[in-house]
Formats: structure tokens, C-alpha cells, sequence
């Protein structure tokens, strides 16, 4: 019996050791598969949605789209899953996902505990205030004694009592499930503000009767750095996804776009040169082809080209730049050198 | 001497027009003492507020196949949101120019169960029909032979996936659930108490934790990079939860059984299987056509519960067209359209079985 017992034991123990060994083979299983596996939002526009030909479109999407490129050098070689904010985290520890882009926060407790790695992030939101122009508010200082509206049960909800709690000042919240009855009941005049995350507020304020009589206030009170996750366990695997996003972040700053980046190739500039693979080296330290940094540029585009064409001022949602332009032109964009 | 005014009353006095036609059915059954002539005011008066502004938001001042600028500028209804986003909402992530393909497919189906319909087809060339139908839908939807191009389950969405769950939900929950029964009513007791306690865990949990044990837990307990179909998943999770339902409305149905039916069965000779298929199953099972109906609605309709596994059924499409700031505005029209969906869905079911109880019937 006792033998018996021992062996079991022993078996398990060397069988969580095999785990171990294994794990940190997520290229290799990704390279072996032909695809990327993503989980996305599936419900935010703008970051992770399919358009009504079932096409996935976002920033969220592009960026696993720069991923699957810096690997296969071909935009299609990935698969989106739809995920819900409690599946996200699972879905990437069971292995059932390779790679999360799903406007996820990077946080302390979710690199530790939940065992991601969080890259470079490729949007910063933070939470803001949208008021009726007429109500002549400039600052959210000015909120004391306001009716809020406010989706229930997300960090919003807890981030918006934070701030009136440290300013002192009174808040009636208005409690509504749903974003887009949330919508109406502001644009209804229920309430006086409505809370979200900044870039959701730039959607709502986009589809209100008339746009121009809302403004979004200019504090921002909470942090939400919104970054690409893998798992812990395959350190080149992390290296590929965030120098697939500060590749994007590099081309915008060195003013390559997908446009001019065949006229790129012949460019003196020995920078210029080593990112786009002309002078070799990169691609072999990360593992991949060394026309990978060219390859995401041509087929998916620099990280302006991609935060304008699904979220930026000339789409629904009209955002601007703001935290997210170049740290030249006063963001937070920054890339380390492609040497 | 017959008396003129009599006679008159006899043959030609007709009851006063008040007591008869519509006037008399008014006044019987709506004005007929006076709270009932306050309450047919009041409904009234409520009937002229709101259905000419719900006719007219519906019907007069609505828009059918615009863009959503235009449905802006209206007062009324916007139903350009449906056709507008028809294929996503119907199929989801199909890819486009394959979009034939699950729609053929629907069309067998919903073809071959109005042919199951009648029962004069129910013969054992029904069940070749069913047999050769599936796996032409299955390579319809799956692809693959024929040069058509593979396309994985985690494309299939909208209507498909929704009727494809709520018929293998149905027509696997209810054998399974039948077997269930039976053996709770087994005597062998290890039998019996696997099926209790299969049975009452099921009907403790809501149908959403077991999506969730199917999606979130379960993955978990696969070895890496082992990963289970989740359309399958959630599948196998709807066909357990709604056996144990199943089981249990037959149970009533044994239940309800007089003991002189299987007191009969036995003094014929008959054994266990004989009986069960021969005397009281036909007579159970007739019994509890209601009740099993009502479950298997309730199946259909919690088909939808998928979304939070995040499946695209039919109604998930939907919200995810509502999602794009242009059609947020417009998510009255579109649930509208989706509870006439499901209503139709239902109440054929609901109206096909109200015909097979009665001609089932045989009672005296």
C-alpha cells in the first residue's frame, strides 16, 4: 500500500516537473499550430469588434495582427476568440489563447497572481467626466452635489466614489446595466454627468442627438494602461509581442507609415536601416524573419495609422491623440532603440 | 277569438336591440354593472394613448433599408438596422462569401422537421432522412469535402448556432432524460442513487454556472495545449442540464401511471423492457406532452445564456451590432425583431404539440 501510495506521488511530482519543462514552449506551439490564437473584446467599438461582414476591426485587433505578422509575415495568420472580462484571464492560463489584446489594464496583482506578462501598452485610457455644455462645468472640481451615471459593479463605478470621497464632495449615482440604455438615460437628462473610461466617452458623446452639446471634462482620475498579455514561461514569446508593438510605436516616431515604407528601404539612415532589416541583426535576436519590423509596417501600419483608422478624430468614436501621441509631440509613445 | 296583441308578442317581438348583436355583447360583458364600465373606460382610454403612437412610431414614420444617418432624422422606428447588418446577425462570423452554405442547412432542417411533423412519416425511413440530413448539414456547415473550404466551430454563429444547440439539446436531453427516470425509479439501489443524485445536482445549479464550469473550469483540467471545441462544450453542458429536467417531468408522468398498469404488464408475461416500451411509456410519456414541451421551450430559449461564454447565438450577434456607436440608438427595433424570432420558434413548437396531444388522445 505504502509503495503504491509512493509511486502515485511520485508520478504526480513528475508530471508537474514535465509541466514545467514544457511550459515557455509557447512559440514553438504557436509556430507549430501555423496561428496565433487572440482573445479579443468582441464588444467594444473601435478596439476589438466584427464589423457586419464578420470582419474583426480594432486597435486591439490590429495589434495581435502585428504579432502574427512579426511570426508568419502574414496578417491573417491569427484567430480571434471572443472572451468575456472573467474568461479573459483563464482563457491565457488553460493555454486556450495565445495572446491577449482585450483592453485589459496592466496591474501589480495580474502580473503576480494571475501569472501574465503584461508588454508595452498600446492605449492609455483613464477615466473621465462628460457634462451637458449648458451646465457651464470646465472642471470636475466643480461636480459637488451632481447625479452620476455609471455602469455598475466595474472599477468605474469604485474609481468615481474614490474622487469625490478624497474632494469632499456629495455625488448621487445613477446605476444603469447596460452601456447603451446608460447612453440614453444621459442624453435624457436623468443625470447630470456620465463616468467611463475617456475613450468610451468619446463613443457615447459620438452617437448623442447633437455632439457639440456635451464636453468631456479634462481630468483624467483613474490610471488604465491598456497592454497586450501573454503568460509567464516563454520569455522570447514576450519579447516577440512587445517589440511587435514598439515596432508600430518605432515606425510612427521615425516617420515610416505603410505608405512610404518600399521608399523607406533605400533610406541612408543606418536606424531606419537596421529597423526595417536592411542591416541584419534584429530579426535574428528575436528569432524571426529580419524583414519582420517591414513586414507589420506594410501590412498593418504604424501605430498612428492604426489608432486613426479605428479610433482616431475621423472615426465614430473621434478621439484624439492625447496620452497616446508620440512622446515628441507630448503622449506617453515611447520605443527603445531598434539596435 | 284570439287575442291580436298576443299573438304579435309571440311571433314578432324580437328582444330589444340592446340584449342582442354587438350592442347586447357590449353591454353583457363590458358594461354590465359599473366597475366593469369604469374598467372598459379606463382600458380604452389607455388602447387610444398608446397604440396610434406605437402604430405610427412602427409603421408610419419609420425607416426599412437606410443608412443609420437617415434613421437619425426620423421620428419613427429604425428597422434599416436589421437589414443593414443582416448576415452578421443571422451568421455571424461565417465568412461571407460561404454564407450559402448554413443557410442551406437551416433550410433542410427546418424542411425536414415540418416533414417529421406529420405522423404518418414516422417510419424507419424517417430516420435514414434524419441520418443523411445531418451529415449534410454537418458538411455544409464544417466543410471540407466537395471543395468547399473548412470552416472551424468557432465561426459558426447566429441562427445556425442557436438552432443547432437548441435541436441536439432537445433531441438528446430528452432519451437521455427518459433513461434518467427510469432509473430513479429503478430498485437497484446503486442505480437508482446515481441517477437521484445525477438529477438533483443538475436542477441545484443554474444553467449559467455549468457554461461556466464548461468554459472556464473545465479547460483548466485538460493537459496544455489540449483544448476541447467550446461549441461542443457548451453543447454537452445544455443536453445535461436539461435531461435532469426532462427526467424528472417524466418521472411525474410514471408516477401518474395506475398501478394496474404494470400489475397488467406483469400477468402478460411481459418483461421489464417489454413493458417499459410497450404499456407504460407510450401512456407516460402521452401524459407529460405539456410539461415536456414546456422544458423544451425552455431549452430553446436558454440557448441564449451561450453569450456569456462568449458564443455569438443569435442574440449575442445582435447586441454586437448594437455595439457600433451608429446602431446603439436602435436596440428597441432590434430586440423587437429577435422576440418575433424566438416567438415564432416557440410557439410552432408549442402549437405542434397541442396537436399531438389530441391526436394522441385516447382517453374516454
Amino acid at each position: 500500500m505504502k509503495l503504491s501510495r509512493l509511486t502515485v506521488m511520485v508520478t504526480i511530482l513528475s508530471l508537474l516537473a514535465a509541466g514545467i519543462a514544457f511550459a515557455g514552449k509557447d512559440l514553438d506551439a504557436v509556430k507549430k499550430k501555423g496561428f496565433i490564437q487572440a482573445g479579443v473584446n468582441g464588444n467594444v467599438f473601435g478596439f476589438g469588434m466584427p464589423d457586419n461582414k464578420g470582419v474583426w476591426k480594432g486597435l486591439d485587433v490590429d495589434t495581435a495582427r502585428a504579432v502574427a505578422v512579426a511570426i508568419f509575415g502574414d496578417a491573417s495568420k491569427v484567430k480571434f476568440t471572443p472572451l468575456t472580462a472573467q474568461q479573459r484571464f483563464t482563457a491565457l492560463q488553460s493555454g486556450e489563447i495565445d495572446l491577449l489584446t482585450r483592453n485589459a489594464t496592466r496591474t501589480l496583482s495580474r502580473e503576480t497572481k494571475l501569472g501574465l506578462n503584461f508588454v508595452t501598452v498600446n492605449y492609455y485610457d483613464g477615466q473621465g467626466f462628460m457634462v451637458p455644455k449648458k451646465l457651464g462645468v470646465k472642471s470636475a472640481k466643480d461636480l459637488s452635489g451632481a447625479t452620476i451615471c455609471v455602469l455598475p459593479g466595474t472599477t468605474t463605478e469604485q474609481n468615481a466614489a474614490d474622487f469625490f470621497r478624497t474632494n469632499k464632495m456629495d455625488w448621487t449615482p445613477v446605476v444603469i446595466e447596460s452601456t447603451s440604455e446608460l447612453a440614453q438615460t444621459f442624453f435624457a437628462g436623468r443625470c447630470d454627468v456620465l463616468t467611463s473610461d475617456a475613450s468610451q466617452l468619446a463613443g457615447t458623446r459620438a452617437i448623442a442627438p447633437n455632439p457639440k452639446d456635451y464636453v468631456v471634462l479634462p481630468e483624467i482620475i483613474s490610471k488604465e494602461p491598456l497592454a497586450p498579455a501573454v503568460r509567464h514561461g516563454d520569455d522570447q514569446w514576450r519579447d516577440i509581442v512587445d517589440f511587435a508593438v514598439l515596432a508600430m510605436i518605432n515606425a510612427e516616431e521615425m516617420g515610416i507609415t505603410s505608405q512610404n515604407v518600399d521608399k523607406m528601404l533605400k533610406s541612408k539612415d543606418p536606424m531606419v536601416q537596421r529597423f526595417l532589416g536592411v542591416i541584419e541583426g534584429n530579426g535574428k535576436a528575436l528569432g524571426l524573419d529580419e524583414k519582420w519590423a517591414y513586414n507589420i509596417i506594410k501590412q498593418v501600419g504604424n501605430y498612428g495609422e492604426i489608432f486613426e483608422r479605428n479610433v482616431g478624430v475621423n472615426t465614430t468614436l473621434g478621439i484624439e491623440r492625447g496620452l497616446n501621441a508620440l512622446w515628441t509631440n507630448g503622449g506617453l509613445m515611447y520605443s527603445p532603440p531598434f539596435k | 277569438m284570439s287575442n291580436p296583441t298576443t299573438k304579435a308578442t309571440r311571433e314578432f317581438l324580437k328582444p330589444p336591440v340592446t340584449e342582442v348583436g354587438v350592442i347586447g355583447w357590449l353591454r353583457s360583458n363590458l358594461f354590465n354593472n359599473w366597475y366593469n364600465s369604469l374598467l372598459t373606460v379606463i382600458v380604452m382610454l389607455l388602447f387610444w394613448q398608446l397604440i396610434p403612437p406605437a402604430f405610427s412610431w412602427a409603421f408610419v414614420n419609420s425607416v426599412w433599408n437606410t443608412s443609420a444617418e437617415v434613421c437619425r432624422e426620423t421620428d419613427g422606428a429604425c428597422w434599416s438596422v436589421i437589414p443593414q447588418n443582416i448576415n452578421f446577425i443571422f451568421f455571424g462570423f461565417f465568412p461571407e462569401d460561404q454564407q450559402w452554405r448554413p443557410g442551406l442547412a437551416m433550410v433542410l432542417l427546418i424542411a425536414l422537421v415540418v416533414y417529421s411533423k406529420n405522423r404518418n412519416h414516422w417510419k424507419k425511413s424517417l430516420g435514414i432522412y434524419w441520418l443523411i440530413n445531418l451529415v449534410v448539414m454537418a458538411s455544409l456547415m464544417y466543410g471540407g469535402i466537395f471543395g468547399l473550404p473548412v470552416v472551424e466551430t468557432d465561426q459558426w454563429s447566429g441562427l445556425p448556432l442557436t438552432f443547432m444547440l437548441a435541436l441536439f439539446g432537445i433531441v438528446a436531453a430528452y432519451p437521455i432524460g427518459v433513461i434518467l427516470a427510469l432509473g430513479r425509479q429503478s430498485k437497484m439501489p446503486a442505480i437508482k442513487t446515481l441517477c437521484v443524485v445525477y438529477i438533483e445536482m443538475i436542477r441545484g445549479v443554474p444553467l449559467i454556472s455549468l457554461l461556466f464550469m464548461s468554459s472556464v473550469m473545465f479547460p483548466l483540467f485538460l493537459p496544455d495545449g489540449v483544448t476541447l471545441d467550446k461549441v461542443l462544450r457548451a453543447q454537452a453542458a445544455i443536453i445535461l442540464f436539461s435531461a435532469a429536467y426532462v427526467a424528472e417531468v417524466v418521472r411525474g408522468g410514471l408516477q401518474a401511471m395506475s398501478r394496474g398498469q404494470f400489475e397488467a404488464a406483469d400477468s402478460l408475461g411481459l418483461n421489464y423492457n417489454q413493458s417499459m416500451r410497450l404499456i407504460i411509456l407510450p401512456q407516460a410519456l402521452k401524459i407529460v406532452i405539456p410539461p415536456t414541451v414546456g422544458v423544451l421551450l425552455s431549452v430553446f430559449k436558454d440557448t441564449s445564456l451561450v453569450v456569456i461564454i462568449a458564443l455569438y447565438d443569435v442574440l449575442k450577434t445582435t447586441k454586437v451590432t448594437l455595439s457600433n456607436p451608429k446602431w446603439t440608438s436602435y436596440s428597441t427595433e432590434a430586440y423587437i425583431f429577435l422576440a418575433v424570432l424566438y416567438f415564432i420558434c416557440c410557439y410552432a413548437m408549442s402549437s405542434y404539440s397541442r396537436k399531438l396531444e389530441k391526436e394522441l388522445h385516447t382517453g374516454h
